[in-house]
């Protein structure tokens, strides 16, 4: 049974560890949208995994609220974004945009090669 | 304890710990995957599958019928707004051009360089400006001409 909550948590632990990479490097604000709603159902299954694996029911009701709270914060966030959107012909730049970083980067790196 | 017992506490073992790696393959994609799209698919698997296991091993490890319902809710919220954020979150992404476009290999929503009249699509609060501002401009002054009114001559 150690090895089980070993496992699990480790795997937990890792999953949410490169989820928090992703979310302090994430180019945009949507990497850091997704790597926090990630972020925020690895929380609830670690909560559910230590429900079921310590036989405590008193986590229970508070994996509904974070379940809750992943979907509003990510919804919201992104209407925030889409608030801010103007219309482009075609990729942004007649509308004055900045180049998209991911854009830039792989320019960079294919550049490189 | 009985057999029943000690084969369902195994399964219920095995759920947990392919929920917990489900988790681990979603870190994994969202540091290695290349742009907002492919993260969102590489973090949206433990969202409902991940969720749906760990949830269906939590239930069979507690026995108690209002644990189960309440896991049965949260695996039926994950269901259902799942796909509302990630609709939301990719619409927003593909605006914003937070997507490798040279990476697709359709790209169906691409406008192709035709100039359109809209200026907002989409989230606009309600008092934003008319999708049509050219039209819409038309249309007020025609009404103000048949209403009678002194229209003045844009300087």
């Amino acid at each position: 049974m150690t090895l089980v909550y070993g496992l699990a948590y480790g795997l937990l632990g890792i999953g949410a560890l490169l989820a928090l990479v992703r979310l302090g490097a994430g180019p945009s604000l949507l990497d850091r949208v997704v790597a926090t709603d990630t972020l925020l159902v690895i929380i609830a299954a670690g909560l559910a995994v230590h429900a079921g694996l310590q036989r405590d029911p008193t986590v229970v009701p508070v994996l509904v609220v974070v379940s809750l709270l992943a979907f509003v914060g990510s919804v919201s966030v992104a209407r925030y974004i889409g608030g801010m959107l103007v219309r482009s012909a075609d990729d942004g730049q007649d509308v004055g945009l900045p180049e998209a970083a991911e854009e830039k980067a792989a320019r960079a790196t294919e550049a490189d090669r | 304890m009985s057999a029943a017992e000690t084969a369902g506490d195994a399964l219920a073992v095995v759920l947990l710990l392919l929920g917990s790696f489900l988790c681990l393959t979603a870190g994994l994609g969202l540091v290695r995957f290349p742009d907002v799209l492919t993260r969102m698919h590489a973090g949206t698997k433990p969202q409902v599958l991940g969720v749906l296991l760990i949830m269906v091993g939590a239930a069979i490890r507690l026995q108690g019928w209002s644990a189960t319902w309440m896991l049965l809710l949260v695996a039926v919220f994950q269901m259902l707004t799942a796909p509302v954020s990630a609709h939301m979150i990719s619409r927003v992404a593909y605006r914003r051009r937070h997507v490798r476009r040279d990476r697709l290999l359709v790209d169906e929503l691409h406008t192709g360089g035709e100039v359109r009249d809209s200026v907002y699509r989409g989230d606009e609060p309600a008092d934003a400006p008319p999708e049509q501002p050219a039209e819409a401009l038309l249309e007020s002054r025609r009404e103000d001409r048949e209403d009678g009114r002194t229209v003045q001559p844009p300087s």
